[in-house]
């Protein structure tokens, strides 16, 4: 019976030890190995002629990528598509592992930094010198750009291209507005406070926003009040994580005690903390909120659903005629370093930011700023349209230079884990805007210097 | 009464073996010399314990492993050592996380038990009538709801327009409305009481079962000693119960240490932190920070902190009796 056990135990400890034996080594490191630089091209790349298909990971919920592919295919027959979609939350989870393990020819992408550090997406200078990308304004191309391997983003090399940008500001009822005597958008901070106050003591609520579970909303209107109190240049040096940046700066603590103000006022709802986008989305449609913080993504939605009675405007400067600026971001798209069809990926790629059809689609479905050239033709849109109003402001931002990113993409855990908290405390009186600026800094060095 | 009860019927005296079906005779063929080799049982056992040590035994070495490595899930990674733990403990958010679960065992576990006991008491008393079949089925319901749809239909409840709020303006008590799940005082026993409406049934249904088992002769003997309903109830139905409710307990208490989904749908984590549990914040710290050395860490102590409840709860419930 003894040995009967000891031969039991033996074999026990093989199934075991076997199955243990495969987690043994350090993890990690099967990352494709870095390319040095993005190899140069003699002439811009084709999709050629022969038949090929390209493998496309895409968000889904919004049409233009499949407009756009079977516009593509229209043009050029041999192009088949093979696309799966997902959620954008599910896709910023998978990015990393899709692109290491079932490399895609054109992915929707989250913030680059952590994919190029891991070499997951292919450089793209090569195609950029060969196609003329360099010429465009450089603002449209910076959030995408990295040093290979480096920590900081905003320069560098190129890793994504966008199918457009998205232009944010704020919306409102120009019903509402009207009943409270605003005919023009404010031109000031000042005439925004006034219209606030108005919308207040008139029993409307002046700002529909949402700040509630792990979406915290409120980062949208502070944002806008940074870059109405100080330049936007400080701002995207803290997102692109430059050496020594940082967001604890006199102006952005008076642009974070004006929001605070706003909430004491009662300017939001005051459920704030429980609404989410969708809740906040249905709620300015229906009509319970002056302005919303909110970008030309929902433009062509708004044209649709409240015709006429929406209109746009940037965020107004502190004083009268100062620059403005605006969160703005490309719809990122990249190639796996690891793609098969990565010159006719990128051959697309150049072809929705040039070809007039691919234009006109990407304003009228995607309802935001086509890529290319600043003196590339802009498709006709009809004048009263909130669609028309965005365009509009994006060529002003492009002016004043005031393009910045979110500051939700300064790291990948900074938002739900930063910013989210700190605003929908601010909105409970349970922070103050000084201690809420110098926890979110806090915050950012830990996880800048720490991975 | 001439018909037995549903709860008898379930589980009759007769069928439970007894102690001789326990003793165990020499089989004829080994008697007669067809020894069967000692791996054939191996081979029976086999498919079971190869799907075990790979989906179960392996992933837990593998997340002890990774707890002791600083990783992006990718990349190469660098030994960290206990590193991942100490910041465990001395991270307030982390700790934090923990605490809140902690707060959770009184709605998930500490209600449904005793107003499950109450419940099926009640039940018990009236299990002939009809009445007593659509409490149980109305009881058992959220069992089999899905947790996804139960969270959002609570968050629809709970919010500030929701059910909840409405009720309370009707019944004059409209100060006292608010978003309850955006509340930085409210959302955690919010969330709690979603998880009790989920777990009592299921404690419910459990004791119920067990009552049925109690010789009917204990109550009567009581009550010629002159006992209440209550003394019952004390004296006999809770120590009969004692395997049931540690059943119920060691469940109710897991399902309060390790919840996500109810806390994942309804306010994930927020607001402010306030919700936040130690399996929320797994898979945030895995998934959105993309720290899996430090996520697996959280995981490790969350199973140990488990163990560490759960184990003693078997101990003391365990029937002594027998």
């Amino acid at each position: 019976m003894s040995r009967r056990t000891r031969w039991n135990g033996a074999a026990l400890a093989v199934v075991m030890g076997g199955t243990l034996a495969a987690g043994c080594g350090a993890p990690g490191g099967d990352a494709p190995q870095p390319e040095a630089t993005g190899a140069s091209l003699a002439a811009a790349p084709t999709c050629g002629t022969a038949p090929v298909t390209l493998n496309a990971y895409v968000e889904t919920g919004f049409p233009l990528p499949k407009e756009l592919s079977t516009e593509f295919s229209k043009q050029h027959p041999n192009v088949k598509w093979n696309i799966r979609e997902d959620q954008f939350a599910v896709i910023t989870q998978n990015a990393p592992r899709v692109l290491a393990d079932d490399p895609p020819d054109l992915m929707r992408l989250p913030q680059v930094s952590e994919l190029v550090k891991n070499n997951l997406l292919k450089n793209l200078d090569g195609y950029a010198k060969a196609f003329g990308w360099d010429s465009w304004p450089a603002s449209q191309l910076e959030q995408m750009r990295m040093v290979p391997g480096g920590k900081t983003r905003g320069e560098g090399s190129l890793y994504a291209m966008g199918l457009n940008f998205s232009m944010t500001g704020v919306f409102y009822n120009t019903k509402l507005a009207a009943k409270i005597g605003m005919s023009s958008p404010p031109a000031t901070l000042a005439e925004l406070d006034d219209a606030l106050a108005k919308a207040k003591s008139a029993g409307i609520t002046p700002i529909a926003q949402f700040n509630g579970g792990a979406t915290g909303g409120l980062a949208f209107p502070l944002q806008d009040l940074m870059a109405a109190y100080g330049p936007a240049k400080p701002i995207n040096d803290w997102i692109y994580q430059k050496p020594g940046a940082t967001i604890d700066t006199p102006s952005n603590l008076q642009a974070t005690q004006h929001l605070e103000k706003w909430i004491k006022a009662g300017y939001f709802w005051k459920d704030v903390n429980a609404v989410d986008y969708a809740t906040m989305m249905s709620r300015f449609i229906k009509g319970e909120g002056l302005f919303m913080f909110n970008g030309d993504w929902e433009s062509g939605n708004l044209d649709k659903q409240m015709p006429g009675e929406v209109g746009f405007f940037l965020m107004p400067p502190a004083q009268q005629g100062g620059k403005q600026a605006a969160m703005s971001a490309p719809l990122t798209y990249g190639i796996s370093s690891k793609a098969k069809n990565a010159d006719c990926a990128a051959f697309f790629l150049n072809w929705v930011a040039t070809d007039p059809k691919a234009r006109e689609i990407g304003v009228k479905v995607g309802g935001s700023h086509p890529m290319g050239p600043a003196d590339a033709p802009m498709p006709e849109v009809a004048k009263d349209t909130v669609t028309a109003s965005t365009l509009e402001a994006g060529a002003k931002i492009a002016e004043d230079n005031g393009s910045m990113d979110f500051i939700a993409n300064a790291t990948g855990a900074i938002y739900a884990k930063s910013w989210t908290p700190q605003l929908q405390k601010l909105v409970a009186g349970q922070q103050t805007p000084a201690e809420l600026l110098k926890s979110v800094q806090s915050d950012y060095t830990s996880q800048v210097g720490g991975s | 009464m001439t018909r037995p009860t549903p709860d008898s019927a379930v589980d009759p005296p007769a069928t439970r073996p007894g102690p001789a079906a326990v003793t165990r005779k020499r089989s004829p063929a080994r008697a007669a010399g067809f020894r069967t080799p000692s791996w054939v049982g191996w081979l029976f056992v086999a498919p079971a314990l190869i799907v075990y040590a790979v989906f179960v035994l392996r992933p837990i070495a593998l997340t002890v492993q990774y707890s002791l490595y600083r990783w992006d899930g990718i990349g190469p990674s660098t030994w960290a050592g206990l590193g991942n733990y100490a910041r465990v403990f001395t991270d307030p958010d982390l700790f934090a996380s923990i605490l809140n679960a902690i707060k959770l065992i009184v709605f998930f576990s500490v209600i449904p038990v005793v107003l499950g006991l109450a419940i099926a008491s009640t039940i018990r008393r009236i299990a002939a009538s009809r009445l007593a079949l659509v409490a149980r089925t109305v009881l058992f319901l959220p069992q089999v709801i899905p947790l996804v749809a139960a969270g959002i239909a609570w968050s629809w409840l709970l919010s500030s327009t929701g059910l909840v709020n409405q009720l309370l303006t009707y019944a004059g008590l409209g100060g006292v409305a608010r978003a309850w799940l955006g509340d930085f005082s409210t959302a955690l026993p919010a969330v709690g009481v979603i998880g009790a409406w989920v777990l009592l049934g299921l404690c419910t249904i459990l004791l119920l079962s067990g009552m049925s088992k109690i010789d009917p002769a204990l109550y009567e003997a009581a009550r010629m000693d002159g006992a209440g309903p209550l003394r019952e109830f004390v004296s006999i139905t809770v120590p009969s119960l004692r395997q049931e409710i540690g059943v119920c307990v060691t469940v109710t208490v897991i399902a309060a240490l390790a919840s996500f989904d109810i806390v994942y749908v309804s306010t994930q984590g927020g607001p402010g932190n306030a919700t936040m549990v130690p399996g929320l914040e797994i898979y945030y710290l895995a998934f959105s920070e993309r720290q899996v050395g430090m996520a697996s860490a959280l995981a490790v102590v969350l199973m140990v902190l488990v163990l560490v409840v759960a184990l003693p709860i078997q101990w003391l419930t365990k029937d002594r009796s027998s």
